[in-house]
């Protein structure tokens, strides 16, 4: 087979839907991504003042308060009686996250799922195998770490580290050396473990994945009667153990789980279009009744 | 938990052992990861000893607690006084701070900056920009200090923008020469680094410091003492 910039995952999709098809979702997510950003950093550019500060805490056209809950949630840990505005602007995100998905988070807005995107892009390209086994609980754990952490020394304890805050206020305000630590997840992710910080490490997104528990938008196997076992799917996917009880299982239909991204790389994938995005209570009549999908 | 991820088809056998062997591993993972965030926090805590918060900044321990790093004090500020901190400056990464070499805080009567604030960290409701303690100006070279050298340049007193009261001139006799010495007055100086900004020499005599660096306190050396 020739040398194409498609990835492996998508190249089933893109001969049977054509190449756009098989990248809608993709190319929405980026659009997405980068418009977010974009929004932040209009105002030092250019001066114009949608959104002032950065992901951990913004005002949106100079009222509307927004705040990162698990940042919020560790400054509570760490002693910080909450004031009126921080309360509103991190139960502002939480709500959004609960209609849009917990962690679409990651698969939408976070900076660094480009940079691990494209490493696991790279990986494959480059014909990577090495692949240190990671537990995928192990990001819960460093969530629970940090808040134990935030706890203990009073203070805001996963900032001083976050590669995913230092991306994104680094595009926003200057970067510095931060992007030795953007460089370091970069290789983590081409060298050591195949998805090794998105879907093993980050407790943002940890954190974003408890949310996403009981969010409404959801991606659904919704013909999985028409599944060929290609394994597409599973090959784009970022969090694989997500599709199998919904595609493969007799339940329900929906990936319920707080790991999915909803980035809708497996409907973009599929050349048969198995998959599609709805919502959380959406029924199948051919399925056994909604008692199954209590998450 | 109830784990729609558990529903698979053939549920895998895992052993007792091999489940406490998998359980302790993640664990330790944490508690690692604990113990190592911890200290590192600690260490980056003790290098900001010398930053410069905003006006209105709780002390040190809970500002760390309180602040997001999000920048809205650095947007408001009209005179780009402040700057987010990235890795290896003098403040943990992403907290606002200045120089005041630099740019130093121009006491803004309305404080914008504390007001933006969106978790306290700052005092939005700080009333009076003489209210702020960002530091005390200390005179730390007496030895190339123009004044202390018998000539007249008193900039620090000039430009000091609570002239009169945060620093004064005292007509004092040293090694039998009449000099006058700028006298900083730690209850009247709220840190701003005018002064600083604007001393004469290559490097300043004068500097803001962090009161607990610039400052003494009364009473006795605890130190070697039984009590």
């Amino acid at each position: 087979m020739g040398f194409t910039l498609t990835s492996e995952g998508r190249r089933e999709g893109a001969a049977a839907k054509g190449w756009l098809r098989a990248h809608k979702w993709w190319l929405l997510r980026r659009l997405c991504q980068v418009s977010v950003l974009g929004i932040f950093m209009i105002g030092p550019m250019a001066g114009v003042w949608i959104m002032r500060g950065n992901f951990a805490s913004s005002e949106l056209l100079g009222t509307v308060p927004l705040a990162d809950p698990y940042i919020f949630v560790q400054s509570l840990v760490a002693g910080n009686p909450p004031i009126a505005i921080a309360v509103i602007g991190a139960a502002l995100i939480t709500a959004l996250y609960l209609v849009v998905g917990g962690r679409a988070y990651c698969g939408w807005v976070c900076p660094v799922n480009v940079v691990t995107d494209s490493a696991f892009w790279l990986r494959e390209k480059l014909g990577i195998t090495r692949d240190r086994k990671l537990d995928r609980r192990t990001r819960v754990w460093i969530l629970l770490a940090s808040l134990v952490t935030s706890f203990a020394t009073g203070t805001i304890a996963w900032e001083f580290v976050n590669p995913v805050s230092i991306l994104q206020r680094g595009l926003i305000f200057g970067i510095g050396a931060g992007w030795g630590i953007v460089v370091a997840v970069f290789l983590l992710d081409l060298f050591v473990t195949r998805r090794g910080w998105c879907s093993h490490l980050c407790p943002v997104g940890a954190f974003y994945g408890v949310i996403g528990r009981g969010s409404l938008v959801r991606v659904a196997a919704a013909r999985r009667e028409d599944c060929t076992n290609c394994g597409k799917c599973f090959n784009v996917c970022t969090e694989p153990h997500v599709i199998t009880p919904a595609l493969k299982g007799n339940g329900t239909r929906l990936i319920l789980s707080g790991d999915c991204v909803n980035c809708g790389s497996c409907i973009d994938s599929c050349p048969v279009d198995v998959f599609e995005m709805t919502q959380r209570f959406r029924t199948w009549p051919v399925d056994p009744p909604a008692a199954d999908r209590v998450s | 938990m109830a784990d729609p991820e558990g529903k698979t088809n053939k549920p895998k056998e895992i052993s007792r052992r091999e489940m406490i062997v998998g359980a302790s591993k993640v664990a330790g993972v944490g508690c690692l990861a604990a113990v190592a965030l911890a200290k590192y926090v600690d260490t980056a805590r003790a290098r900001d000893a010398q930053a410069l918060r905003p006006p209105g900044a709780l002390p040190e321990e809970e500002f760390l607690a309180a602040c997001v790093r999000c920048g809205l004090c650095v947007r408001a500020c009209p005179y780009d006084t402040l700057h987010l901190a990235t890795l290896g400056d003098m403040a943990p990464v992403g907290t606002p701070y200045f120089v005041a070499r630099e740019t130093p805080c121009f006491m803004c009567p309305d404080v914008p900056c504390a007001k933006a604030c969106p978790t306290g960290a700052l005092d939005r409701d700080i009333g009076n920009i003489r209210e702020a303690d960002m530091g005390v100006a200390v005179l730390v070279d007496h030895e190339n200090c123009l004044n202390y050298r018998g000539m007249h340049c008193s900039i620090c007193h000039r430009v000091c923008p609570i002239l009169n009261e945060a620093i004064t001139l005292e007509p004092q006799v040293i090694r039998g020469r009449k000099m006058v010495i700028p006298v900083v007055h730690s209850d009247k100086c709220t840190g701003c680094g005018t002064c600083e900004k604007q001393c004469v020499l290559k490097e300043a005599a004068i500097r803001v410091l962090p009161r607990k660096l610039g400052l003494g306190a009364p009473g006795r050396n605890p130190a070697g003492r039984t009590s």
